[in-house]
């Protein structure tokens, strides 16, 4: 059940897949619901060039573990993980990654979409922007 | 002994520092008041204390880390 920072490109589909293969046994999940969100190239209207995802490190894992730690207790889950990157990220880069394994999809489904919305309001990472002009914070996510 | 301030994002920018050492404070207001250079608290900044969120009444002790933040702005999309 980790909950991974990385400061280097990954890819989503092969952590999933490697950890599966890894900590998961075959046969006993049923339902495998997984959400990757990617760095678009515009935002308000403005082109971004790129973005630096800021953390804080051991509080931002701390709580990423805890989000975890709520949905196994909440659901009956077979097992979670979430990675999310920090430093300089481009368009198209993964930003982060949930999945949730479940025997049944109801869980599953529900469980990832906890893990996403508890991420985006209490685990410490702040956004700033590159625009062709300068840069500018985020202040706000986007509604779920 | 002594109490660790961090600040993170805009805030740090705007106070010009990301770490302060205070040699006491009482709460975490009064730690904010010590170490922003005299910059008010934005309504909404968040507070920590040892990596638990806290109150700005909240009581420190000796030995804590305390941080200050803006909102924060995880997960996928920029906005």
């Amino acid at each position: 059940m980790p909950a991974d920072i990385r400061t280097a490109p990954f890819d989503p589909w092969q952590e999933t897949q490697q950890y599966q293969q890894a900590h998961l046994e075959a046969g006993k999940y049923g339902a495998t619901a997984s959400f990757v969100g990617t760095m678009r190239d515009f935002n308000q209207g403005d082109d971004v060039t790129s973005m630096t995802l800021e953390h804080y490190p051991g509080m931002t894992e701390s709580y990423l573990g805890k989000i975890c730690d709520e949905a196994m207790q909440r659901w009956e889950l077979i097992d979670c993980l979430i990675i999310h990157r920090v430093g300089e990220i481009h368009p198209n880069d993964p930003i982060v990654l949930t999945v949730v394994w479940s025997a049944h999809r109801k869980e599953a489904f529900e469980a990832c979409r906890y893990l996403m919305e508890e991420l985006k309001s209490r685990a410490p990472f702040w956004k700033k922007e590159g625009l062709e002009n300068g840069h500018r914070w985020v202040d706000k996510n986007t509604p779920g | 002994m002594s109490i660790t301030v961090k600040f993170f994002a805009r805030l740090r920018e705007q106070i010009g520092q990301g770490d302060v050492t205070l040699s006491s404070a009482d709460t975490v207001q009064s730690a904010w008041e010590q170490a922003s250079n005299g910059m008010a608290m934005p309504d909404n900044t968040l507070c920590a204390v040892n990596m638990e969120y806290v109150d700005k009444n909240a009581t420190v002790v000796d030995g804590d880390e305390v941080a200050f933040f803006p909102p924060v702005t995880g997960g996928s999309y920029a906005r």
